[in-house]
């Protein structure tokens, strides 16, 4: 018997059954699609994390960071030089594992930052060179970022992120038009600026969702004609910083030419050393798995320009990479696990139905035996029977997998939007057809091994 | 050399520690073309006989050849191939798969011997013409009479070409004129060549033989009884009842 005929035969076999078959293929079905729709939601999860970590630079940028003189070393600080351009210098120079270093200045307190007659209070303000838009993934999406020229001559240019802009100029789904501040000065901690250009607004792809969703409420709203009366406040709607941490940060940043951050804002503040000090260097390096040798390679470089103090110390995000996968990790195996039960309890629901079918049928049984079936045709003809209702209902529950991904999605809304990967689907599809093959085993063996005689005398 | 042969074949059960035999040291030889019927009462062993005959069972003690072939050994999967193709079953109550048609019942058998979908077609049609059924091809069994039905199960078992007809009280279960018909079904199919071994209770039936093997507890009866050679058909009517000699 080819097996092309017992695949017809089963086939026949669920068609001449259809209720039962449908009851049957519904356990398969159940557990196929909550198997995807668990992955769907992991992956979710995992594109959401990645994405924050892929917005601070990714696992190939690790921060050098000034750091005090170690308590062995305390008597030789006074020789401490400190994270300074000489780094920079020697690192591009002779760091072979280095692709781009940027150095960084910060303002050591808050800055205050005024314009359009408001003020905000921002926690960070950096001087960097150009090279730094590359290295923390940031996009220009308004007017330029400062060149080099801009940073020799130390002009007073600044570019922003779109947090600071809401901040001082206002939010654009408040006003309903886009707001550009281009060309406008803005004065750090009293000092004029330029704003010359403006970086993209980053989100996660859910945030994205809910304020175009606020957009359109707000433009119904606008549309609906002014506000008669006094303005109305509706309270606390979940606080501006929705969202992601790192998104958040990231659209704070105030960049400033890096001399124009030195000569204007701190030279004439700080009693300190005549020697700019930088408050860190980010780097990014050529290739993460070999991180421990570029590691050792800057250390070894920087030691032999800070006199052999170790006065810095390395940032990487390996640990939150790490935590990534750990979670990531333990969301598929615990949530792929009940699924799994599920389907196996599908697959139960399978074996339980063929043993009644082979019950109901032991005179077939008998008499296909006696025209000639072997133990084994008969064998092939369970297992198959039972492999295609657990196909089928596999399909159909990869089908109503993307139904239950949004059923899911419309109950609980979470940060990460849920995606069913083909990898998903193919190990679930693979999953039901295992069950499948399992559930018929065993009745096909007990319908393999029934003798011919009793068989055909059954009634 | 005979086509089918049993020597010394025993059939032994165990039940509750009791020993019973079915078979008792049975030894009978078959030739190629002959028309045998065999007979006994229930009980008699007469079934055990059919099923080791048909290569549905294997003796306890002796041998079984068939066209040469020792098969009292064989695997469960040389036994299958023996009923595929060398023997072809007709039974009392026809054995026919009710949801396949007609024309897939007979089909079935060429289905378990490899053969492909138009030649099975092709050969299935043409037994069913043999049996003048051609016309019902697309029918259901249980859409046929009894009397068809039994054509459609005579149909399946020739549809591989076996050497050996078995059946099984095949008018059993019909009424005496379709019985005479199939009777003439399997007589003809006697002068074609095949060999056909009916088994039945009726020596009514068993007098259109021209060779009778009666069973009585699970021996040969040697010399068929005196009555029942050369019987007629009027005095076989009247000795039925006695010749249901218990077991």
């Amino acid at each position: 018997m080819t097996f092309l005929n017992a695949i017809i035969v089963g086939l026949k076999e669920i068609a001449a059954n259809k209720f039962r078959s449908a009851l049957t293929m519904l356990g398969i079905i159940l557990g196929v699609s909550s198997l995807v729709a668990m992955f769907a939601m992991t992956q979710g999860l995992e594109n959401g994390l990645r994405e924050a970590l892929v917005a601070v630079g990714g696992l190939q940028k690790i921060r050098v960071e000034a750091q005090p003189v170690p308590t062995e070393q305390r008597h030789l600080r006074d020789f401490a030089t400190g994270v300074t351009l000489r780094d920079v210098y020697a690192l591009q120079a002779s760091a072979s594992e280095v692709d781009v270093v940027s150095p960084e200045m910060r303002l050591d307190s808050s800055p205050v930052l005024s314009a359009n007659g408001r003020t905000y209070r921002t926690f960070m303000t950096s001087g960097v060179w150009p090279v730094q838009v590359e290295l923390m993934e940031h996009q220009v999406e308004h007017g330029r970022m400062f060149t080099e020229a801009d940073d020799s001559d130390a002009r007073n240019v600044c570019v922003i992120g779109t947090g600071i802009r809401d901040e001082l100029f206002g939010r654009p789904e408040d006003t309903g038009n886009p707001v550009i501040p281009l060309g406008r000065t803005m004065n750090i901690n009293g000092v004029p600026f330029t704003i010359i250009g403006m970086f993209e607004h980053y989100e996660s792809e859910m945030d994205r969702k809910v304020r175009l969703a606020r957009e359109a409420e707000a433009a119904a709203a606008r549309a609906a004609g002014p506000q008669s009366g006094a303005k109305r406040d509706r309270g606390w709607r979940g606080g501006g910083r929705q969202g992601n941490f790192a998104f958040w940060i990231k659209n704070n940043t105030v960049y400033l030419p890096l001399n124009t951050m030195w000569m204007k804002m701190k030279s004439g503040q700080t009693n300190g050393p005549a020697e700019p000090r930088l408050s860190n260097m980010e780097i990014r390096i050529r290739d993460v798995e070999q991180m421990d040798r570029a590691l050792t390679q800057v250390r070894n470089v920087l030691l032999v320009n800070h006199r052999g103090i170790e006065d810095f110390a390395f940032r990487t995000q390996e640990d939150w990479a790490d935590q990534i996968q750990s979670s990531v990790r333990n969301a598929r195996l615990s949530g792929g696990l009940i699924a799994g039960i599920s389907l196996f309890v599908g697959g139960i629901g399978i074996m339980n139905i063929m043993l009644a079918s082979i019950s109901e049928r032991i005179r077939e049984i008998g008499i296909r035996k006696a025209v000639g079936a072997a133990g084994f045709d008969i064998f092939t003809q369970i297992v198959v029977e039972s492999v295609t209702v657990a196909v089928v209902g596999g399909l159909l529950g990869l089908l109503c997998s993307r139904l239950v991904v949004w059923l899911i999605s419309q109950v609980t809304p979470t940060d990460n939007e849920p995606v069913i990967t083909l990898g998903a689907m193919a190990f679930a599809f693979a999953f039901s057809f295992l069950v499948g093959v399992l559930a018929g085993l065993f009745p096909a063996f007990k319908a393999a091994r029934m003798s011919v005689i009793q068989a055909l005398r059954y009634d | 050399m005979a086509l089918l042969e049993l020597r010394n074949v025993s059939k032994i059960y165990h039940t509750g520690g009791e020993e019973i035999r079915a078979l008792d040291d049975v030894s009978l030889e078959l030739n190629n073309g002959e028309f045998i019927s065999i007979i006994g009462p229930s009980g008699s062993g007469k079934s055990t006989l059919m099923h080791i005959l048909g290569c549905l069972d294997l003796p306890t003690k002796g041998e079984v050849w068939l066209d040469g072939i020792n098969i009292s050994k064989a695997s469960q999967r040389e036994l299958a191939r023996v009923r595929n193709r060398t023997i072809g079953f007709v039974f009392q109550s026809f054995n026919l798969l009710p949801k396949l048609s007609v024309l897939q019942n007979v089909e079935l058998p060429m289905v378990y011997a490899g053969i492909g979908g138009s030649e099975r077609r092709e050969r299935a049609t043409a037994a069913l013409n043999l049996v003048e059924l051609g016309h019902r091809l697309k029918n259901r069994p249980n859409q046929l009479s009894g009397g068809q039905q039994q054509r459609v199960a005579i149909a399946r078992a020739l549809v591989n070409d076996p050497k050996i007809i078995l059946a099984d009280e095949p008018t059993g279960n019909l009424d005496t004129h379709t019985g005479e018909v199939i009777l003439n079904l399997f007589r003809q199919l006697s002068i074609q060549g095949r060999t056909v071994i009916l088994v039945t209770h009726n020596p009514e039936i068993a007098a259109v033989t021209p060779r009778r093997v009666e069973i009585r507890n699970g021996k040969v009866a040697e010399r068929v009884d005196e009555r029942l050679a050369g019987l007629h058909r009027q005095a076989a009517a009247g000795m039925a009842a006695g010749l249901g000699v218990p077991g």
